[in-house]
């Protein structure tokens, strides 16, 4: 009687999986490189491409999240990349986890690096070393804006605005 | 065009936010700030309190962020291997109370000075902007390498480039110091009026 098999019912099974794992974003893992080409390659579909370098253990950076979480929603000229600077190993036990409990729909990256010393100031010069960090692609320009710092209430939406209102 | 040129005008290109950065990082070359900051044991601690010293390793570092944990026992070891020599290393954290600072160092058993910058004027002083950050002074407290401790904060033995005990090593055998500035990645310095 419950002999549901997944040769069977493969659909079945493939929404099961969905609704566990509540249509939250996988992760992809991205080598220094493949973060390159994805900053100089944003969609035409977008405006502006937005990077920003975060960890599930660094309290400024999931403050600041809700906000890219919502500029991803209501925002549909802004592409948002959310880059974890978590540790490969941790991607399974706190990564993903924290993005299914939050219900994230951005597109999250993990960063799987251990030299930095040239990936800083190949995203930006000003770029420290410190998260978090938000680097901000005008699409039509090519123009970069670089924050280290955590954005709170409306700067976010401000940032975003001035580009755009440059843009056109 | 006009349009264009006037939003310049209006908002410059960098979209000035206030707090987007923390304060410059010392140059090359630049005189070290003078600081006198207090140990675990309320000790007051300057580089003068070294009276052998040849130089200097001011580790800008705190107890929780995942990069300076991966670097505490890297950090102890290079005092281990390098106060010998007269290289101390002089770590200040601005970012954590004076009880849990006095806490790690007593766990940790570390053997290196651990002092607390509790009004940030040294971390400020210095252009520190995240833990870890690292600078290497000679004798004269002229600052010769700012930076990362080693190119690989996940393994010690991953790491083929290890940039403080390289400028160690050039500044003991009278030679120049080949990498002066690397990028370390590091979590942000939190600063009290921000």
């Amino acid at each position: 009687m419950w002999n549901i098999s997944i040769n069977k019912y493969p659909l079945f099974f493939v929404i099961l999986m969905m609704a566990t794992t509540g249509y939250a974003q996988t992760v992809e893992v991205v080598k220094e490189d493949q973060l390159y080409t994805m900053i100089d390659t944003c969609d035409d579909e977008y405006d502006i491409c937005l990077y920003n370098f975060w960890a599930t253990w660094c309290a400024p950076c999931i403050r600041e999240l809700p906000y890219f979480e919502a500029l991803n929603k209501s925002d549909k000229r802004v592409k948002v990349h959310l880059v974890s600077m978590d540790a490969v190993e941790d991607l399974h036990s706190k990564v993903q986890p924290f993005i299914r409990k939050r219900g994230m729909k951005s597109s999250v990256f993990l960063l799987d690096e251990t030299d930095f010393n040239e990936i800083i100031p190949s995203i930006s010069k000003e770029w420290t070393g410190a998260i978090p960090a938000t680097l901000i692609v005008d699409n039509k320009s090519g123009q970069k804006y670089f924050y280290e710092k955590e954005f709170k209430d409306n700067e976010l939406e401000i940032a975003i605005e001035k580009v755009l209102t440059i843009n056109n | 065009m006009i349009l264009r040129a006037i939003l310049f005008a209006i908002f410059g290109t960098a979209f000035f936010i206030p707090g987007i950065t923390g304060p410059n990082e010392l140059n090359i070359g630049a005189k070290a700030p003078d600081f006198s900051l207090a140990d675990v044991d309320g000790k007051m601690i300057s580089p003068n309190s070294f009276e052998d010293a040849k130089g200097y390793i001011v580790i800008f570092t705190c107890n929780d962020c995942p990069y300076a944990k991966a670097y505490q026992d890297r950090i102890a070891e290079l005092h281990n291997d390098l106060a010998p020599k007269g290289f101390p290393v002089i770590a200040i954290n601005t970012s954590d109370s004076k009880e849990s600072i006095a806490a790690r160092a007593k766990e940790k058993n570390y053997p290196f000075s651990y002092l607390h910058d509790e009004t940030q004027e040294t971390t400020r002083a210095y252009g520190a902007s995240k833990t870890p950050h690292a600078f290497v002074l000679d004798k004269n407290k002229t600052v010769v390498y700012i930076g990362a401790i080693d190119n690989n904060y996940k393994d010690a033995d991953g790491a083929d480039q290890k940039y403080i005990r390289d400028a160690v090593e050039a500044l003991l055998s009278n030679s120049e110091v080949k990498i002066t500035k690397t990028k370390a990645i590091g979590c942000t310095i939190k600063w009290k009026d921000a």
